[in-house]
């Protein structure tokens, strides 16, 4: 079963994350891909995170597909124009790749390549929209494909970014371009959620809530600080703050896994990023009651 | 000179597609070198928008709205009429649309698109800018440019890279996309946001061969230094019996 089949199916869904290495020692996210198998329904590959230069998520996509894993290439704006992006979702496409999450990317200047051009020739709008335009057989200038592609597209969108309304209005923008799923950014707040779900009750896509697991209480300050549209609560903060080192990864799956269960009812599956920790992907999955996707 | 070019009639409509009442405010400074608002091409708006159906509230033609101070001490003069009015539509540069977009706090249509910067800037000392792409949005966007205040240039919409209201490059940059939201929140034009803005065309870049006969243009080319006097070339069977030599 696909990650369209799941997600059609009604079932509640599991994805998981992966973020390529600085060189090709790919040890560490072949052991990633190992844990999560068979226990998500599929894994997104970032796409030069942070603007940090790496290994490429559509090659590492191309491999999961080898090795039978189920990929979301996440592909951001930051790096390629029109001509690029397009091509390289034809790429995709003929590898096997149907499941693509449009981003926007950040921006250059929080990587390691400050003075590198930022391209953003489409935005993440019109990157759904060019895939729109691929699967119908044209490209963006209109001329006609020899053999179009077929997708499964995804977006993102941030619940708890204050205020939400530009956040809701680009969500609507990316639904009548074509998305078909959002996976959503980081959320530690079941209520604010619920309070997003209720504003976007109109959507009829399936959402799946992100949840990153707090690896410490610095991460977790460090996070309030300075990543968008993720406040963490105090009382979690604490909780990691009192764990001893050696139960950091068992509190962090309660946690994780205590917002993953109330917020079930609320949305169509969650979208885990572990950031390496995928050991604790199945006990997080086992606190929230939910069965491993089996495949 | 900022060089501009007229939007075609048809995109300007489309702006103006729920405003009757319109007032032009033609800046006297570029937009005149570009022939873009000379008197004649003002009437010709002016008739072209009549037949439209529109109805004109009045004009003022203001040299130079990328001087906010000017701008304001003129307008001022007009605020009757401004009073009775649905939207400005302005020609100028980018600059002049944003800066009387914050001055008046009124809906405002830019009628230009600004393609070229062509060698000399205008005064823009307060926080509006243009980089000339040659496709202005202003209308859709609450008069505050996304390609300048938003450092991607996103014409969408915010990314997610906001945090209390500023850009994920700098805590000190305010996210354009916000400043954006939050001024078409005032102004109750929210619904313009959801128009798709994509596809900016590069071309646009290009210095319009048109302007390359001007007398702008002639004067500057003109006044170019003549090159060096050149070395007298070889002569011809110089170089024949040179090569012969060898």
């Amino acid at each position: 079963m696909s990650l369209r089949e799941a997600l059609a199916s009604g079932r509640f869904v599991v994805t998981g994350e992966i973020g390529p290495p600085k060189g090709l020692d790919t040890h560490e996210i072949m052991e990633e891909l190992e844990d999560l198998r068979g226990v998500v329904q599929a894994v997104n590959v970032t796409d030069i995170q942070s603007s940090v230069m790496r290994l490429g998520s559509l090659a590492v996509c191309a491999k999961m597909v080898q090795m039978g894993i189920e990929p979301v290439f996440q592909m951001t704006c930051r790096d390629r124009n029109r001509l690029a992006l397009q091509s390289d979702l034809l790429s995709a496409a003929w590898l096997g790749i149907e499941n693509v999450l449009a981003l926007t990317g950040d921006h250059t200047a929080l990587g390691d390549h400050r003075d590198a051009k930022p391209v953003y020739d489409l935005d993440s709008v019109s990157l759904l929209r060019a895939m729109a335009a691929l699967e119908g057989g044209k490209d963006l200038a209109g001329n006609d494909l020899a053999g179009a592609p077929k997708f499964f597209k995804g977006a993102v969108v941030t619940p708890c970014a204050d205020p939400v309304e530009p956040q809701i209005i680009k969500l609507e923008k990316k639904i009548e371009a074509g998305a078909q799923f959002i996976q959503t950014q980081a959320v530690y707040d079941p209520r604010q959620f619920e309070g997003f779900m209720k504003r976007v009750s109109h959507v009829k896509l399936p959402i799946l809530v992100g949840i990153v697991p707090l690896k410490s209480a610095g991460m977790a300050k460090f996070m309030n600080a300075n990543v968008a549209g993720i406040t963490i609560p105090e009382p979690l903060i604490q909780r990691m703050a009192e764990a001893k080192k050696e139960d950091r990864m068992k509190v962090s799956a309660e946690i994780a896994g205590k917002l993953v269960k109330e917020m079930k009812p609320m949305c169509q599956g969650t979208h885990l990023m572990p950031l390496g920790w995928t050991k604790i992907v199945k006990d997080i999955l086992r606190i929230a009651e939910i069965p491993p996707a089996g495949n | 000179m900022i060089v501009t070019e007229r939007k075609p009639l048809d995109e300007i409509l489309e702006q103006l597609k729920s405003d009757r009442r319109v007032f032009l405010v033609v800046c006297g400074g570029c937009p005149e070198g570009a022939k873009t608002g000379t008197v004649e091409e003002v009437e010709k708006l002016k008739s072209e928008l009549v037949q439209a159906g529109k109805e004109i509230a009045g004009d003022v033609r203001i040299d130079f709205l990328c001087n906010k101070a000017l701008v304001g001490t003129r307008l001022s003069r007009k605020l009757a009429q401004l009073k009775q009015t649905d939207a400005l539509l302005i020609l100028s540069c980018g600059i002049g649309v944003q800066a009387t977009a914050q001055i008046t706090g009124m809906k405002t249509h830019p009628a230009l698109n600004t393609i070229n910067m062509g060698g000399h800037q205008g005064l823009f000392m307060s926080s509006e800018r243009c980089m000339e792409c040659g496709e202005c949005v202003l209308s859709y966007t609450g008069g505050i440019c996304p390609i300048t205040t938003c450092s991607k240039s996103l014409l969408n919409g915010q990314c997610g890279g906001a945090k209390n209201g500023k850009c994920e490059v700098s805590k000190e940059r305010p996210c354009g996309w916000q400043l954006i939201w939050e001024r078409t929140h005032e102004l109750g034009t929210e619904d313009r946001l959801m128009k798709v803005l994509s596809l900016r065309s590069y071309t646009k870049w290009d210095f319009p061969d048109e302007l390359r006969t001007t007398v702008r243009w002639a004067l500057e080319m003109e006044e170019k230094p003549k090159p060096p006097e050149a070395e007298p070339a070889p002569k011809a069977s110089d170089k024949k019996k040179k090569e012969k030599a060898q």
